[in-house]
């Protein structure tokens, strides 16, 4: 069967859930090999080989990581070469994308990103234009690069082995032009990365203000959930930017997405359309947002989201 | 300093966008075209630095016709100079085309910076500025939220990270992409914008930069859209209005949907 290269997401081999979405969709494409880069093997194999994955290529060299995108994508245009996979799936976040474009360009392939499905004939299933528009794709030329969507499989174990192999690559002196001279972590607390959480509880400008988003975190934490913002509270300085939900913030697509004191503006739309079950909480009964609702509620998220809150608190008692 | 700013004409968000259902792109007559959102803070933070380390500015698209509007309005915020690639061979150009005609043109005109808006609001790949620096064989400090660059040969970001943000170094030349909320992009002045009516434009054809016509356009993508549809409607949910016990309900439906 035809090999397929999985770029392993992991936070020094702590493995991360969109690794494991990669693996379960690689399987139904051919046979998973984990491409895993940095340090942390150790702890990152045995669950790289629970999901599936038959070869783990493991690049552990400081070069690799402490320069931006280029070394990863000459690792794995150095792998294309060498294994001639079927495809590579790589997770479509901000640095996921700019690692498939480069491997497009020096191992001469198309790519797709974005994708939130792929088939075993590698058509992949992208969702634009703000999720109206539902597209089909193809690579025609070279290897198949397909990033792919937090989210759009659930990971299943089934055990493969896992067959370790280390492997050296001779980076250009392009590869480490750009140097990271050091990382600056802002505190995140312990909720969920948004862009990659299963349940999402997003405010916006009806929450009024910081203190507003109290009320948000208290949902969010019952749920094990990340929080998100409209722009017009990002924009308000009321939560950082970073959590920003839409098209000039983080695309998610997660299992559930909560909707408080938000309109539905097109450009936000753009980044939670595809979410599988919406809940809208709103005191506006035309606002946009509820043509999208699975559930909703016309009312005051001040009395709506606290009583939720505590109710999820009782049931889960 | 040399900088050059990338810019793309898109379709106004606003707008309702459809795919032309011959060439399976995007339908660009239905729409009015706007210069991307995020390629403002580009064209501001190259003025910033252009101001600092008297540099100039040269802003490049590639395009349809209209796309000269978008070029304007960069050369009325201050821009010194325009670039157009205009060819009717580029159109349907993926984005391994477009990245491939940007650095054939960018090659040999000896740019220190290379600016870029983080993501196109209507492609939304965000891999040109990737791809650029790539083929051009320069440092790539992308999604930058804050740029140092004193004209000294050195360039330093902020690369917003999922967890923060990496401190990245290189020397010039470099490829820089910007986040918004980098700076305030400015207004064009009506100063600027009679100034802008004076100042020069090159229109570059495939031709004219050594591009083999066979190597972009529709014709030579690599991936190709092989069906499209509208997506199916969401089913019409239950909407219900609060009378004091709206958060219960929501946890029914949640208790019923699994996921408490
Ligand atoms: C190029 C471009 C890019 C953009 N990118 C993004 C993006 O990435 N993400 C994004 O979100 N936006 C984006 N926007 C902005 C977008 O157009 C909207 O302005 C924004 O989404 C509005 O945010 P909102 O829904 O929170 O605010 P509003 O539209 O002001 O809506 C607030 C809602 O809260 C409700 N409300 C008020 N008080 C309460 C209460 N007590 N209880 C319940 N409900 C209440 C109101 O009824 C109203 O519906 C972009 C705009 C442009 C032009
Ligand atoms: N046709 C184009 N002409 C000039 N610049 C472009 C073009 N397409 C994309 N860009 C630049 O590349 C950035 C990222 O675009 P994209 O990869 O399409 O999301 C944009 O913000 C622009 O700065």
């Amino acid at each position: 069967m035809a090999e397929i290269l999985v770029l392993v997401d992991h936070v020094d081999g702590s493995v991360k859930k969109t690794a494991l979405e990669l693996l379960t969709l690689a399987r139904s494409l051919g046979e998973p090999s984990a491409v895993f880069v940095g340090g942390g093997i150790d702890s990152a194999a045995a669950t790289l080989a629970e999901y599936g994955a038959v070869n783990i290529y493991v690049a552990d060299d400081a070069a690799l990581t402490g320069h931006v995108v280029a070394p990863k994508a000459e690792l794995l245009a150095q792998l294309v070469a060498e294994k001639s996979p079927a495809a590579v799936l790589i997770t479509s976040s901000a640095e996921g994308k700019e690692i498939a474009g480069r491997l497009a360009v020096k191992a001469g392939s198309g790519v797709i990103t974005d994708a939130v499905a792929v088939s075993a004939d590698l058509v992949a299933t992208q969702s634009i234009f703000g999720g109206s528009t539902i597209v089909q794709s193809k690579v025609t030329t070279g290897t198949p690069v397909i990033t792919v969507r937090p989210n759009s499989t659930a990971p299943e174990a089934a055990p493969a082995a896992g067959a370790r192999s280390d492997v050296s690559v001779a980076l250009s002196p392009v590869a480490t032009a750009a140097k990271i001279v050091d990382r600056v972590e802002e505190a995140k607390g312990a909720r969920p990365e948004l862009s990659e959480a299963a349940v999402v509880v997003s405010g916006g400008r009806g929450v009024g203000g910081p203190e507003g988003f109290e009320v948000i975190e208290k949902l969010a934490d019952s749920l094990g959930a990340a929080v998100g913002a409209s722009r017009a509270a990002t924009d308000a300085g009321w939560y950082p930017h970073q959590y920003q939900v839409g098209q000039t913030g983080k695309t998610v697509s997660p299992q559930l997405y909560i909707a408080n004191g938000i309109s539905g503006a097109i450009q936000h739309r753009a980044g939670m359309q595809t979410s599988k079950t919406i809940i809208v909480v709103n005191k506006d009964p035309e606002a946009p947002i509820f043509e999208l609702a699975d559930y909703g509620v016309v009312g005051d998220l001040f009395e709506v989201v606290p009583q939720l809150t505590d109710e999820i608190g009782k049931r889960k008692a | 300093m040399k900088i050059v700013v990338c810019v793309k004409q898109v379709p106004d968000t606003w707008s309702e966008k459809k795919l032309d259902p011959t060439t399976k792109t995007l339908d660009r007559d239905s729409v009015d075209g706007v210069m991307n959102e995020l390629d403002e803070y580009a064209v501001e933070e190259a003025l910033k630095i252009a101001e600092a380390t008297s540099g100039e500015v040269t802003v490049l698209s590639m395009g349809p016709a209209q796309s000269t509007e978008t070029i304007r309005k960069a050369l009325s915020m201050g821009a010194d100079a325009g670039i157009h690639i205009l060819d009717d061979g580029l159109a349907g150009s993926d984005a391994i085309a477009t990245s491939l005609a940007i650095s054939k043109v960018l090659e040999g005109r000896g740019a220190d910076l290379i600016i870029f808006g983080s993501e196109s609001t209507d492609a939304r790949m965000s891999v040109i500025p990737a791809m650029v620096a790539e083929r051009l064989g320069v440092a790539q400090l992308t999604f930058a939220n804050k740029v140092e660059a004193p004209g000294d040969g050195s360039v330093k970001i902020h690369r917003l990270t999922d967890y923060g943000y990496d401190v990245v170094e290189a020397s010039t030349p470099a490829v820089i992409s910007v986040v918004e909320k980098i700076n305030e992009p400015r207004y064009p002045s009506f100063k600027g914008i009679m100034a802008a009516k004076k100042k020069p434009v090159e229109t570059i054809t495939l031709a004219d930069a050594g591009i083999e016509a066979a190597t972009v356009g529709l014709g030579a993508a690599w991936s190709e859209v092989a069906e499209f549809a509208a997506a199916p409607a969401r089913a019409a949910g239950t909407i219900v209005t609060d009378e004091g016990n709206g958060g219960v309900k929501i946890a029914d439906y949640l208790s019923e949907q699994k996921f408490i």
